[in-house]
């Protein structure tokens, strides 16, 4: 017996193709019926391990309170020209600086001069990243908002504070792995790929934001 | 036979047995049609779940607090979002510390719980004459039959029979066990609230709203269960034939 | 098991390569494809695979829930709840897990029972029962952890019963519940570790049941008629022909798990679990999940304090007797295999067996019913009774009928008993 499947006189529904016709007579269209049984069996159970798979991986992603708690708001009265404060949004630091004329006018170079445009790793204008930052048609080019966490691998690159490093391009500089960002938050020099990101932010009076 | 005793068998242990544990209580009284939540295609009722959280905030919140709940979650009874940020907006929450490291005041947000009504336990015990009233966001889940523990509780408040010796401050219930309650009957009149939709406020209709209320708000998601039930019972009776098909096609030349 | 292995052909090159270095599709085919399996199982055997599969839908379940939960005594309640309300597709995970408890219990249960009536504890299989024996009692362990975790007022009563059973241990009782507790109660720090162990423990299950499946592939399976196999004509390869039976079985079993989850998820729990834990106050009727009755009416049944005689000197309380009672029914099972030495295995031929087997199980189901009602009156004598019928079962009857029955005559063979059922 070293076929395990011809035991006794069974007919299993490979037999056929080691014992012939003789064995089982009858069983020439049984057998293709019998595969399609088979085929839709095993079909309907991996497609319920599928069904019963998702809601488990379902359940890890944020849930609805989390959802809920996705907005925060800062008063930013306190906070003087050349200061920056750093707020918790959704878990992650959020930037807000309180830029000079001069730190605007160092962005807005590169906006104007097509050579320093093409050379930025994420090509963005610093009109566009601050377009949020408005109120009743007034723009506030000077309040820049951005999430503070280095695209390259995830750390707080370093510039809030008036004593720390600002990098080469006096914005942000990122320790970890030695990215600069410019007044802007472009990425300038170093690993990171893209420019610190800007959440979706709302001002609701000339001094109070609305982040999320 | 043998079969016939083991289906018997598994059957007795998975009906008897809980059924044995939860021994019925004293005679509950359902309203007149039922519950529109129960049995197996049962769903909530939109328009009572409305006029039943109006009840509870008019009425039940004066002592009740529903810490499970929050206002965010009122969309799912049928308020858009406006509407919900507008109830939110009649509470005031206290938040904080802010820069200067105090707390303030602000009003309350879709995101914040329901207002509690006591700060805390020992709060709510001193103004309630030493009793504790419950929190209400799994009231129907907590009590054996819930729903008509609970409208039997609103609808129970009697007077008392005249052999019977009335602790100070309690309420005779027919309901409740051991018929004295600490809560004063909460719905003790008609119109206590005024339904927008028209619907008269009698005390009945109040307590058979107010309970349908609470149902959803201890089970919400009770809808989406019974919806994913349906496919889920389906697509496995279908597996079930497939597979038999599959066995007895099998087994079928094995002699 | 590898070693007198011979190479299989798998016709595909990678599994070849790598069966012939590592054969674990080699083995996978020895045990489960063409594992000779008697060919007259009924559908209680279908069972024990029922059982692996909740074992999986459990561990799979417990882990999500693990990554929501957080075991604080100010948390644990409210966590739950937001599992129930916030997380996606929470109010399903956990249903499922807390309904899998008892789907897993009447699976190994029905397991159990059919051990019993077609005699597989007896010689050669008595390590694979006792192996089963142990999972039970694991699970009983992890079970009971499990419904701590909610915090709820059954959570914490149960957990104050239950720790407080080691108390009758005389002298050192008393140090054993506060070291079991952590404290002078339970609290905190005995809510962490029962989460620490309901963690644990169903992976050391899972390894008990891997033994167990070890040592059945050694014995080989038992079967209605009980007797061995003799030939290629009592067996078929394990593979299709019970897997696909066995999914057949698991499907069904799936049906009315999934009608509790979805359409009655509470009625096998108790309205007070959502209240939360109150130390001050204890509901009126405590009452464990009903897997447990059973062993509860017996814990229960124990109502005298046993004295030397004209003498005020407890030698064992109501308390320790109890609880010596309780361990003593699942000894029971652990001796059972030399308690009843009848050579024939199946209850099919033994008349006499077959009746006491269907007492027993009544027995066994009205102490169910019994651990549900208050211990009074008439309840307690019901108890007391059948108690008395558990044990008298084991140590009585069956003894008796080892010396007493008159067996059956066997049949020759698997195969001529089914060809004689055609007829």
């Amino acid at each position: 017996m070293g076929n395990p499947h011809s035991h006794g006189a069974q007919c299993s529904h490979d037999a056929p193709q080691k014992h012939g016709q003789e064995e089982c007579p009858d069983n020439g269209h049984d057998e293709s019926k019998r595969d399609f049984i088979f085929i839709s069996a095993a079909s309907m159970a991996a497609v319920g391990t599928g069904v019963v798979a998702w809601p488990f991986v379902a359940t890890l992603g944020p849930a609805k309170d989390t959802l809920a708690l996705s907005t925060t708001e800062i008063d930013l009265s306190p906070i003087q020209e050349g200061q920056a404060v750093t707020v918790m949004w959704r878990g992650k630091p959020v930037f807000i600086r309180r830029r000079t004329a001069q730190d605007i006018e160092l962005a807005r170079k590169v906006d104007g001069d097509a050579t320093a445009f093409n050379s930025l790793r994420d090509k963005q204008k610093d009109t566009d990243r601050v377009k949020q930052s408005t109120f009743g048609g007034k723009e506030m080019p000077q309040w820049l908002v951005m999430v503070g966490v280095c695209t390259h691998l995830g750390c707080v690159p370093m510039g809030q504070k008036p004593t720390d490093m600002r990098g080469d391009f006096d914005g942000w500089f990122c320790p970890c792995h030695g990215s600069h960002y410019d007044s802007a938050g472009r990425i300038r020099k170093g690993p990171a790929p893209h420019n610190l990101a800007v959440p979706t932010y709302t001002f609701l009076s000339e001094n109070r934001i609305r982040i999320g | 036979m043998n079969r016939f005793f083991a289906a018997l068998t598994l059957a007795t242990i998975l009906l008897a047995f809980p059924a044995g544990a939860n021994e019925a209580e004293s005679q509950l009284r359902t309203p007149q049609g039922g519950w529109p939540q129960s049995g197996i295609f049962g769903t909530y009722d939109r328009g009572a779940l409305q006029r039943g959280f109006l009840v509870y905030k008019q009425v039940c919140a004066a002592c009740h607090s529903m810490n499970l709940l929050s206002f965010r979650n009122l969309a799912s009874i049928g308020y858009n979002e406006d509407e919900v940020k507008a109830i939110a907006s009649e509470y005031t929450v206290t938040d904080g510390p802010n820069d200067e490291g105090a707390m303030f005041e602000r009003p309350a947000m879709p995101s914040d719980r329901f207002h509690a009504p006591f700060p805390n336990e020992k709060a709510a015990r001193a103004a309630n004459n030493g009793a504790y009233p419950p929190d209400l966001s799994l009231i129907v889940k907590a009590r054996l039959n819930g729903e008509d523990y609970l409208y039997s509780i609103l609808t129970g408040y009697t007077a008392a029979p005249e052999d019977m010796k009335m602790m100070p401050g309690m309420n005779y219930n027919d309901t409740y066990p051991g018929h004295q309650i600490a809560m004063p009957s909460p719905l003790s009149g008609d119109d206590l609230v005024s339904y927008s939709d028209g619907t008269k406020a009698t005390k009945e209709q109040m307590a058979k709203d107010v309970t349908q209320f609470l149902a959803w708000a201890a089970e919400p998601h009770m809808e989406d269960r019974k919806r994913m039930g349906a496919r889920a019972i389906i697509f496995l009776l279908v597996m079930a034939g497939i597979f038999y098909a599959a066995k007895r096609s099998l087994w079928r030349d094995l002699h | 098991m590898a070693g007198n292995t011979t190479p299989t052909d798998f016709g595909n090159p990678v599994i070849n390569w790598i069966d012939k270095r590592l054969p674990v599709f080699t083995m996978m085919q020895k045990e489960y494809g063409v594992f000779p399996t008697p060919r007259n199982f009924n559908y209680l055997w279908n069972f024990g695979a029922i059982a692996m599969v909740m074992l999986m839908v459990m561990i799979a379940s417990g882990l999500v829930l693990a990554m929501h939960y957080t075991a604080d005594t100010k948390l644990s309640f409210n966590v739950v709840e937001r599992i129930m309300r916030d997380v996606d597709y929470g109010w399903l995970v956990r249903y499922i897990h807390m309904n899998g408890a008892s789907m897993f219990f009447i699976a190994v249960y029905v397991h159990i029972f059919r051990g019993l009536y077609y005699g597989s504890y007896k010689q050669p299989r008595e390590l694979l029962w006792i192996l089963g024996v142990l999972i039970l009692l694991l699970m009983m362990a992890t079970a009971f952890m499990g419904y701590v975790l909610p915090w709820g007022q059954m959570s914490f009563w149960g957990a104050t019963v239950i720790t407080n059973l080691f108390s009758a241990i005389p002298l050192i009782g008393d140090t054993i519940v506060t070291w079991l507790w952590g404290g002078f109660s339970v609290d905190n720090p005995t809510l962490t570790r029962f989460f620490a162990l309901h963690f644990l423990l169903p992976f050391v299950i899972l390894g008990v049941v891997f033994l167990h499946i070890a040592a059945l592939h050694v014995s080989g399976s038992n079967n209605p008629l009980g007797i061995e196999p003799k030939s290629d004509k009592d067996t078929v390869p394990f593979s299709p022909y019970y897997t696909v039976k066995d999914l057949f079985g698991v499907c069904v079993f799936l049906i009315i798990y999934a009608a509790f989850v979805f359409y009655a998820p509470n009625y096998m729990g108790h309205p007070d679990n959502y209240t939360p834990a109150n130390p001050m106050v204890t509901p009126p009727h405590i009452v464990p999940e009903w897997y447990f009755l059973p062993f509860y009416a017996i814990l229960r049944s124990f109502t005298i304090d046993i004295v030397i005689p004209f003498t005020d000197i407890i030698i064992i309380s109501s308390k320790l007797g109890g609880v010596l009672l309780m361990f003593g029914s699942i000894a029971m099972m652990f001796i059972l295999p030399w308690l009843d030495t009848s050579p024939v295995r199946s209850a099919r031929f033994r008349p006499l067996y077959q009746k006491f087997f269907w007492l027993h199980l009544a027995v066994c189901i009205t102490l169910g019913f019994m651990g549900a009602k208050p211990p009074e009156g008439i309840y307690t004598v019901i108890s007391q009774i059948c108690t008395f019928l558990y044990f008298a079962h084991y140590l009585i009857v069956l003894p008796l009928l080892n010396k007493y029955e008159k067996p059956l005559p066997l049949p020759p063979s698997i195969h001529e008993a089914i060809l004689a059922q055609k007829k």
